[in-house]
């Protein structure tokens, strides 16, 4: 077992779950005092000690799948299968064996709804076990992650057909109220994506048997949720990062609340001796006023043009979450000018539909839709420069591709020398800097800090050692 | 009393009509058995501290608890000095020299034990639960670490106190924010997420007697849905136990468009989150 343990952890660490010495140990010792029969108990014991993120259960999953999928009972028949299916993936082959009777997918069809029917995981695993079989036509030795076979399954089972006949069998009457249909729908869908993962789990079964753990290991390694591109993150990506928005939101309040350190505040005389009367008189208990905690102003300035939407659905969402930290957020849009969208987003207003009112009622374009920086900051800053105080922290957040339009960041200076301070986060990797149409170098000289903020990660990085300079007193109040 | 098996433990809760999945009944057992603390996370209302407060009772430990909020201090979780007590002794006693009385007001009887320390040091194993702890800021998790990796506490004037016995203990978090890696490495972890329909099936039927069996079911079908939505705030278990109460108490039979948009307000508590379930759920929806 523990060799099998050690590569398990090896495989977890190269698709970046941290796993430190003692989590390892901690695991070795804990899969001793189980039962090693059971794989449930095997799973959550491994996870219990080795993953301590919930980010990190899908690559956990996976990573599960494929070093302890092995039923052994499985190994010879899983040969003779792959043989089988070898020519191209025939859907019946008459010559497979006395007793295999030859394939009828209508009675396969038959015995699966009966599975999904009744949720009888057996015969569902038994069905699933015989329409890859059947229908994915695995070829051996290709370095594939199974999804190509799943999909030809899956079309082949023809899902939707299993689908409207799950519905009909389980409609007990016909006369359901749309409320009800619903509540059905649902379940129909939780049980094909049921039959859906048991699928996949045998293909993934194939696989390890033809090609062994580590080649099928290294297809399947998917970049954790804090390293994909934020750029370029597809809709079930970010909904998995939402997750982690909260409490990294909760934390930039904080650190943008903090101040200096004191260790303890002025002393509370009247406290003090207040306190002072329980033991006759002698102030054994000195009491301290603590500083009041800072409250932050942030405003927040998103590019919301078409080359930046998947980021500034991003930033937005970050923004709403802010909403409930920050009594002073405002937001403003822009893409090449600028408008306020603070109201869109109080707090208990629903995203999406904040979202939705951005792109249709904000005036965020006065030209031609074509990201124009300078025209914004200069519409931003005689706009509300004056409302600005030496409490306001500016957050930009953009590519700054400014179509080869004049840089004028004269503008972002003035907001520089009002704010108190400006960062801005640009979701390109560093490299790409100045390159092409990017002004980042001009903005980037009145700005505090600059922060490349591609993925979660560095968002998390960037808040973590968030330090900015302490509030300005107010000048000529 | 230590469990032989996952089962036992499973077992074990159901009696005290605490109703685990394998997930939980698993590392419950794990952290009995390797006496490691167990790290809880989850959304509100799943369970986390009943899990805790139901492990007290099945192995009859009393529940040592420890509520964290922002500000928390050694002072309020681990121990004090009597200062005031220490004050009378010294004032109290004029015969000895200094020496003598400052030795003695570090001793034992002038401590005042937090949570923590109370829990290492009673003679009969605990269970300790550490409640919200992602609310303590991330300076203040460092007093945990000793305790939770080798249940002692030092005082500098006294010296370390090791656990008499190994009190069982639970963290719990809701995860506002990223907790430190060195406290959740010490920890065994374990997510509760909502139940599937089955087991919010049985939970119900546990908790409330006398709940019919198809209502059960399409209380749990209807939290399920729900939970699916894009909400501020997904109803909890808690939050159906009381809607299968309510509708119990209300006599209904059966969940229709009209019960749900009456009831709606017992699972959820944002009004834009009870418009936008109505609007989904109801046939105006589509």
């Amino acid at each position: 077992m523990l060799p099998v343990i050690t590569g398990f952890v090896d495989e977890l660490r190269r698709s970046g779950v941290p796993v430190s010495m003692v989590e390892a140990i901690d695991a070795m010792k804990a899969v001793e005092a189980i039962d090693l029969s059971e794989r449930v108990a095997l799973r959550e014991t491994l996870r219990a000690t080795l993953v301590k993120n919930l980010r990190h259960e899908r690559a956990f999953d996976t990573a599960f799948d494929v070093y302890f999928s092995t039923v052994p009972a499985l190994a010879e028949e899983d040969a003779d299968s792959l043989d089988q299916a070898q020519p191209g993936g025939e859907v019946s082959d008459p010559e497979s064996g006395a007793q295999a009777p030859a394939f009828d997918l209508e009675a396969l069809v038959d015995s699966l709804l009966e599975a999904l029917e009744g949720l009888d995981a057996e015969a569902l695993r038994r069905g699933a076990r015989d329409a890859v079989d059947n229908l994915a036509g695995m070829e051996p030795g290709r370095p594939v992650g199974g999804t190509y076979y799943l999909y030809r399954t899956l079309r082949r089972l023809d899902m939707d057909d299993l689908e409207e006949q799950l519905t009909e069998a389980l409609l007990a009457d016909n006369d359901l109220t749309e409320f009800e249909r619903r509540l059905l729908e649902e379940e129909i869908e939780t049980r094909l994506e049921m039959l859906r993962r048991e699928i996949e789990e045998e293909i993934r079964r194939r696989l390890v048997a033809d090609r062994g753990r580590d080649a099928v290991a290294r297809t399947l390694r998917r970049p954790l949720a804090e390293d994909v591109d934020l750029m370029h993150a597809t809709r079930a990506e970010l909904a998995e990062m939402e997750a982690a928005i909260g409490p990294l939101t909760r934390k930039l309040a904080a650190r943008l609340a903090r101040r200096r350190k004191r260790r303890t505040g002025r002393l509370d005389f009247r406290r003090t001796v207040r306190r002072s009367l329980a033991t006759g008189g002698v102030p054994v208990d000195p009491q301290f006023r603590y500083p009041r905690p800072h409250r932050p102003e942030v405003w927040l300035l998103c590019d919301i043009s078409g080359s930046m939407a998947t980021f500034s659905r991003f930033t937005l969402q970050f923004t709403h979450a802010m909403s409930t930290h920050f009594s002073r957020l405002r937001t403003f849009a822009f893409v090449d000018t600028v408008d306020e969208v603070t109201e869109f987003f109080g707090p208990g207003v629903d995203f999406g539909s904040a979202v939705d009112r951005i792109t249709t009622e904000a005036e965020v374009v006065w030209l031609d839709g074509h990201s124009d920086y300078g025209n914004s900051l200069e519409t931003f800053y005689s706009r509300y420069g004056r409302q600005m105080t030496s409490r306001t922290t500016v957050i930009i957040t953009g590519d700054a591709r400014n179509n080869y339009r004049p840089a004028r960041d004269s503008a972002l200076s003035e907001v520089a020398r009002a704010a108190r301070a400006v960062i801005w986060l640009n979701p390109e990797p560093h490299a790409y800097w100045d390159t092409g149409d990017s002004a980042m170098s001009h903005y980037a000289r009145h700005c505090t800090s600059v922060h490349e903020v591609r993925t979660l990660r560095q968002l998390e990085e960037f808040v973590e050692n968030l330090t900015l300079p302490s509030a300005r007193p107010l000048q000529n109040a | 009393m230590h469990f032989d098996s996952p089962e036992a433990v499973s077992a074990a809760l159901k009696s005290a009509q605490y109703l685990p999945d394998a997930r939980i009944s698993q590392v419950v057992f794990l952290a009995d058995r390797l006496s490691k603390p167990v790290l809880v996370e989850g959304p509100a209302g799943v369970g986390k501290t009943e899990l805790a407060k139901t492990m007290a009772i099945v192995t009859g430990r009393d529940l040592i608890r420890l509520q964290c909020y922002e500000g928390l201090d050694e002072a309020k979780a681990l121990y004090e000095w009597n200062y005031k007590k220490q004050l009378l002794r010294i004032q109290s006693d004029v015969d000895h020299d200094w020496d003598t009385i400052s030795h003695d007001i570090f001793s034992e009887e002038f401590l005042l034990t937090r949570p923590l320390l109370a829990a290492i040091r009673s003679p009969d194993p605990v269970v300790l639960l550490i409640d919200e702890v992602d609310r303590v800021e991330i300076e203040t998790e460092a007093l945990l670490l000793e305790i939770l990796s080798d249940f002692q506490v030092s005082i500098p004037e006294l010296g370390t106190m090791v656990a008499a016995t190994q009190p069982l203990v639970f963290l719990t978090s809701n995860n506002t924010r990223e907790l430190s890696e060195a406290l959740k490495r010490r920890c065994l972890f374990l997510h509760i997420d909502y139940p599937d329909p089955e087991r919010e099936e049985e939970i119900l039927a546990a908790r409330v007697p006398g709940l019919a069996e198809h209502l059960a079911s399409q209380v749990a079908k209807v939290a399920r849905s729900i939970r699916g939505l894009d909400l501020k705030k997904a109803p909890s278990i808690s939050e159906t136990i009381d809607w299968a109460r309510t509708l119990l108490a209300l006599s209904i039979e059966q969940v229709d468009e009209e019960v749900l948009g009456d009831t709606l307000h017992v699972l959820l508590k944002y009004q834009t989150d009870i418009e936008k379930a109505a609007k989904e759920l109801t046939s105006s929806g589509r």
